[in-house]
């Protein structure tokens, strides 16, 4: 299972705790998990990537095994740790901002 | 047995509040959403317990919530409002061409018959339409494109979309208004639209005659007489005997006649209400005092409403849809403020109680009366 740790106000929305356990068919990627995370709680979708443009939100990172991956390609696979539930894949929100104007 | 209820919408969550026609004890119920902006909460005049939540974050973006038993539980429902056709621009602070983009609900309209159909003014300015409960949104693309659009610039606030009225006996009217581009009139159902802004003048803008760039904060509408609409602009407190078409002014003895909110006597069409505000540079009431100033001659003579609101030391603002009436006999007026305060009249004004002193700032308050 996938281990995916969730920002304080997605876990109001969602109703969960501060991690999730995702199972993800095929490739372990940031979009195969970001989709499976989407699909397992709809109420997310629009928060972590935009609703119409599907981009990540410009104040959440996407953080892994100590690496900031918010810029990598999607479908890269991540980490063998990620992978195996061992370490878990971060979604951050800015401790700065979160105004956009 | 009669029940009112008052929806309020904050910067950390919403409320419920309760009481019965007395109005005296109140059931405080939340915070629902906590941590979430929520810029406002409003219930179907069609089905009482059908409510809608606009709920936002700068990080997380917009999400919208139902409640189909009163805001006892709720549900989240569509959240993807999507501009239609090719991406326009309007005017930035620095007179720069912007591209709209979508930041957040401020304001939910529900029809006036179906519980299912919802109106939702968006930042940036946009009207936008639900016929299916919030599955799915739709916008109504004819006001974001009428010819001034690409001219308007946001205020302080940002180009928000902020007040939808509708009219209960002509269904293809609706009014809305823009900060700061101004007030627009629909007479088929948001096919197209017009400027209603013939007699507004605003020192910041040097042409007289200006159709955009009114700073309007706030119109009321009695449903009795939808002709006549009240307006608290940025400065000036307006009034049009004609749906919108001219406007004269009616700030007439108040002490400041900048503000934020405007709402109508539920029973007495010429009876209505605002809260000067010092001024645009200074976001709290005058003198230290909360005051909230009621016209019974449909404005020019006010009168302060000072029995049991603050007289000294207070420094809070009253935000555009912070105000509301019920519809009991002995009509009740609600408004909330910065400070977190909600504040109720159960005698039209002439006296008030805070049901609620330490609340997160208020951004909304709209009321139901159930019975």
């Amino acid at each position: 299972m996938i281990r995916v740790e969730l920002p304080a106000n997605l876990r109001t929305l969602a109703n969960v705790g501060r991690v999730v356990e995702l199972g993800v068919d095929g490739p372990v990627t940031q979009r195969s998990v970001l989709d499976a995370l989407e699909a397992a709680y709809p109420m997310l979708r629009g928060t972590i990537r935009d609703a119409v443009t599907h981009k990540r939100r410009p104040m959440l990172r996407f953080f892994a095994c100590e690496e900031d991956l918010s810029d990598q390609p999607l479908d890269s696979p991540l980490p063998e740790e990620v992978a195996h539930g061992r370490e878990p894949y971060l979604v951050v929100g800015a401790i700065a901002g979160g105004c956009l104007r | 047995m009669v029940k009112v209820r008052l929806l309020v919408g904050t910067h950390k969550g919403a409320f419920v509040l309760t009481s019965d026609e007395r109005r005296r004890d109140w059931k405080v119920d939340g915070p629902h959403f906590a941590g979430w902006d929520v810029y406002h909460v409003k219930g179907s005049p069609a089905d009482p317990n059908r409510l809608y939540a606009a709920q936002s974050r700068g990080w997380f973006g917009q999400v919208v919530q139902r409640s189909d038993d009163g805001g006892a539980t709720w549900e989240p429902v569509g959240n993807q409002f999507q501009y239609e056709g090719a991406t326009s621009t309007h005017k930035w602070y620095d007179n720069t061409d912007h591209p709209y983009e979508l930041l957040r609900v401020w304001h939910l309209e529900p029809s006036l018959t179906d519980p299912d159909t919802v109106y939702a003014g968006v930042e940036d300015a946009a009207l936008f339409r639900t016929t299916d409960a919030g599955k799915s949104w739709e916008e109504l693309p004819a006001l974001r494109t009428h010819p001034t659009a690409s001219t308007w610039a946001p205020g302080a606030g940002g180009l928000c979309l902020h007040t939808i009225i509708l009219d209960k006996d002509n269904p293809n009217r609706i009014v809305t208004a823009i900060s700061s581009a101004g007030a627009f009139r629909s007479d088929d159902a948001g096919n197209t639209w017009r400027t209603i802004t013939k007699g507004l003048h605003s020192n910041y803008i040097p042409d007289p005659d200006a159709e955009v760039g009114h700073c309007v904060h706030h119109i009321a509408m009695h449903p009795s007489r939808p002709n006549v609409l009240f307006m608290q602009k940025h400065w000036d407190v307006m009034r049009s005997d004609n749906s919108g078409d001219s406007w004269h002014e009616v700030s007439g003895n108040l002490p400041s006649d900048f503000g934020f909110v405007i709402d109508v006597h539920a029973h007495e069409p010429e009876t209505i209400y605002v809260v000067p505000i010092k001024s645009d540079s200074d976001h709290f009431v005058p003198d230290g005092k909360l005051r909230v100033y009621r016209s019974r001659t449909g404005g020019n003579e006010w009168e302060a409403l000072t029995k049991g609101l603050p007289q000294e030391d207070c420094y809070v603002n009253v935000l555009r849809d912070a105000m509301t009436v019920d519809s009991l006999d002995s009509c009740g007026v609600y408004f909330g403020t910065t400070g977190g305060q909600v504040y109720g009249s159960a005698d039209g004004g002439d006296s008030w109680n805070a049901i609620v002193h330490d609340l997160p700032a208020v951004l909304s308050v709209e009321v139901q009366t159930l019975s």
